[in-house]
């Protein structure tokens, strides 16, 4: 399996369930590790293959939320920017996911799609270029599935590249990788 | 706020909200610190002497109870993997959380005790002893006690496993601590004190290159 993700476009990763779309994920975040093969991101000049350094220019929306139940929406926010040493601002980013009013939820009161939108948020406020996104739309209404598509065309706009692991087809033209074909 | 001061700030602010484990341990403490002369009987000079070692062995205990959500709460929700990516060594992230659990368990522990020793009727030449070994002491319970956790955070039911492998790593700093007590009262000199030091400080330095192994070790798995 060989395949590579340029600047400004999605890279849709298709498969039934447990065909390894997640597992694809975390190997190219570097939270797995390669048994064999090689995943190198090239920044500039630099070609980065360490998977920690690697790390650090990837938005990771995964499968679990990553959420604390006892911190609310908004602190969840807070702790992601600090954690990622961004200066984006909290409160309007809650805005653009349309979370406002749940800002001052806790985390286990917020509903699957408000997750998923945080999670977004999340992403929004990394400033990373490559997005890694596992059921990028799963759990989200209308007007979230949306929002993601939106957000995913304003990132490639910006020169961002994602690679979204999806059942649904996310209505964005690009190239897709079939796992697990048998 | 730098990455590593927020991992701290969090851990310390969820320590102290519902399902957090900070006022449960010193609770703890006390509270079989409390039941152990009821159990004994009311043999002062007993309860005096064996002060130290009791409440050495209820700190140790105490420190035990929320280490096991320490990491495997992160890992659970998926936060490990946020904070895995994050521009911030795994090392320093460990470092963090092992100073979130020192300060809302050791840091506790070590104010209560004297308040507890009272209760053994400790001779007045141990209370300063007492407080000293727990302040030097309880940073090496929770240095040993990241790896531990570190080690079980993907195994279910693991508090088990955990106290089985982190209770025979930290019988060095219940042997000097409970004798640091034992020889102010005694007064017979403060080796005791040296060594708890130095096995902490051991202990202290080691365990974020422990710890992060571990961690790196279960997100592979």
């Amino acid at each position: 399996m060989d395949f590579r993700v340029a600047r400004g476009e999605v890279l849709s990763l298709e498969g039934p369930n447990g065909a390894g779309k997640t597992s694809m994920l975390r190997l190219v975040a570097g939270l797995l590790p390669l048994t064999f093969g090689r995943v190198s991101f090239r920044h500039g000049a630099a070609e980065i293959s360490d998977p920690e350094e690697r790390g650090r220019f990837i938005g990771w929306f995964g499968h679990a939320d990553g959420l604390k139940a006892q911190m609310t929406a908004a602190e969840n926010l807070s702790f992601a920017a600090s954690l990622y040493a961004s200066d984006g601002d909290v409160a309007q980013t809650l805005a653009r996911v349309s979370l406002t009013r749940a800002a001052h939820l806790p985390g286990q009161y917020l509903s699957a799609g408000q997750r998923r939108r945080l999670g977004l948020a999340r992403l929004i406020l990394s400033k990373r270029p490559l997005w890694l996104m596992d059921e990028p739309i799963a759990a989200l209404d209308s007007a979230g599935r949306q929002l993601a598509i939106e957000l995913i065309r304003a990132h490639m706009a910006a020169g961002g590249m994602v690679i979204a692991a999806t059942h649904d087809d996310i209505g964005i033209p690009g190239p897709r990788l079939t796992m697990g074909a048998s | 706020m730098s990455p590593m001061r927020a991992v701290l700030r969090r851990d310390i602010a969820l320590a102290f909200r519902s399902g957090g484990g900070a006022f449960l341990a010193t609770a703890f403490f006390a509270t079989v610190a409390a039941l152990v002369p009821l159990g004994v009987g009311a043999d002062l000079p007993l309860l005096g002497r064996i002060a130290g070692g009791v409440l050495w062995v209820a700190a140790a205990l105490s420190a035990l109870l929320s280490l096991d959500r320490l990491f495997q709460a992160d890992f659970e929700d998926g936060s490990l993997d946020i904070i895995a990516l994050a521009p911030l060594s795994l090392e320093a992230t460990v470092t963090a959380k092992m100073l979130a659990h020192w300060i809302t368990t050791g840091l506790p522990l070590t104010l209560v005790s004297p308040v507890l020793g009272l209760l053994f009727n400790l001779p007045v030449e141990g209370y300063g002893a007492l407080v000293l070994s727990l302040a030097i002491g309880t940073p090496a319970l929770s240095a040993i006690g990241t790896i531990g956790a570190a080690l079980t955070l993907s195994v279910r039911r693991g508090g088990l496993i955990l106290a089985l492998i982190v209770l025979p790593l930290i019988t060095p700093a219940i042997i000097f601590g409970s004798g640091a007590v034992l020889a102010a009262v005694q007064d017979t000199g403060t080796a005791a004190f040296l060594f708890l030091g130095a096995f902490s400080l051991g202990a202290v330095a080691l365990s974020p290159f422990a710890a992060a192994a571990a961690v790196r070790l279960n997100l592979a798995g």
